[in-house]
């Protein structure tokens, strides 16, 4: 069960606060979480799990990266290119890419996630077909690209023309839901500093995605762990690929502007 | 595509005990989980991983259903030579895998 009461100190606490973000360049609304308190779920971890994240020799999620950077370098489809081909060495070409991400794309007229950015340069410049979702090789090709921009501030939503988008994935983290009747925002913004079962409630601040997840024993996109939470509150998923889950993705990137991306993460 | 994160020190001092770690990608299915139609998914699983450095065999371990995917082994050994460490692992369904580290000792 939600504290309903612990949710109102909170957003009254914050109503008052906001007064004093209101000219910051982020607006802040009720019961978002502030700037100094923003946290990564790496700081939710216990030492053990943080340890495994930290030794790239010890990270699952660097076999994908390993994968990947051999996709990176193999000619595929009818133009017979390799991403290399165009975009050269990965460390300087796709630095801070990931970070920007999910983007505007002009021609679809909407915001892309990185997966899906992948599988349009498949189709538009390779001639390949698009790779399924959660795929070994679209799971690699993302943590590769993703991993060069470690340490990379996250900017993802500062294009203007994703601002209507945002709001849509606002919208949708608030949004209750499901046989459980809970918004994303009754968890990660009103509750993060207790627990659900024995397990932290973090701030949904996506900063290592695709991530490893120990429950997953696999690496896994940000959509994955959309639709488990969806799931988990007894509402019907989206589809993978669906713009809602864009959308979310969106905004929650946006969340957590500047704060750094740490792919491929670790997570319990 | 299996691949190794292998971790041996480069370096070190006769005599030191060094840390070995090693990391072999591999889904480690159990047996033990059925299909939406109810039949088991046979079981896949790394069986044993062996380390040798030098030719000696420093380290073995037998593997089980209950380890989880992507198996981490770490251990500890004394730096006596300068030299290679080689591991294998053997599997269900032919499976069989080496990489291998080297090691100066001074």
């Amino acid at each position: 069960m939600i504290p309903v009461r612990a949710i109102a100190v909170r957003s009254s606490v914050l109503t008052v606060l906001l007064g004093a973000f209101a000219i910051t360049a982020v607006p802040l609304r009720a019961g978002d979480i502030l700037p100094n308190e923003r946290r990564s779920g790496y700081s939710f971890m216990a030492p053990d799990t943080k340890a495994i994240q930290d030794d790239d020799t010890a990270n699952p999620g660097m076999l994908w990266v390993l994968d990947g950077e051999a996709l990176w370098k193999k000619k595929q489809g009818s133009a017979d290119k390799a991403c290399t081909d165009c975009h050269d060495d990965a460390r300087v070409s796709m630095k801070g890419v990931a970070a920007r991400y999910p983007a505007f794309d002009k021609e679809l007229e909407q915001p892309v996630d990185l997966e899906a950015r992948i599988n349009l340069e498949r189709v538009r410049h390779q001639g390949a077909e698009p790779l399924a979702f959660e795929s070994r090789d679209l799971l690699a090709l993302t943590a590769f690209i993703a991993k060069q921009s470690r340490g990379v501030a996250i900017s993802a939503g500062d294009d203007p023309a994703l601002a209507p988008f945002v709001a849509k994935g606002h919208d949708l983290f608030t949004q209750r839901q499901g046989q459980l009747n809970l918004a994303c925002a009754n968890c990660h913004d009103d509750n993060w500093d207790k627990r659900l079962a024995g397990s932290a409630i973090t701030q949904a601040h996506p900063t290592g995605y695709p991530m490893y997840r120990l429950e997953w024993q696999s690496l896994g996109s940000l959509q994955r762990r959309l639709r488990g939470c969806i799931f988990g509150v007894r509402a019907q998923p989206y589809a993978f690929g669906a713009p809602e889950l864009v959308d979310l993705e969106l905004y929650l990137k946006s969340r957590a502007k500047g704060m750094p991306v740490e792919t491929p993460a670790v997570r319990p | 595509m299996p691949s190794a994160l292998i971790n041996v020190p480069p370096k070190a001092k006769r005599g030191d005990i060094i840390e070995i770690k090693a990391l072999m990608s591999h889904i480690m299915e159990t047996g033990y989980r059925r299909t939406a139609a109810g039949d088991i998914v046979p079981r896949d699983i790394i069986t044993s991983f062996t380390c040798r450095y030098n030719g000696t065999e420093v380290f073995r371990a037998d593997f089980f259903p209950a380890i989880a995917a992507n198996p981490f082994i770490s251990f500890f050994t004394v730096a006596r030579e300068s030299g290679k460490f080689d591991f294998e692992w053997i599997g269900d369904k032919g499976f069989s895998e080496t990489a291998s580290a080297s090691i100066a000792v001074e």
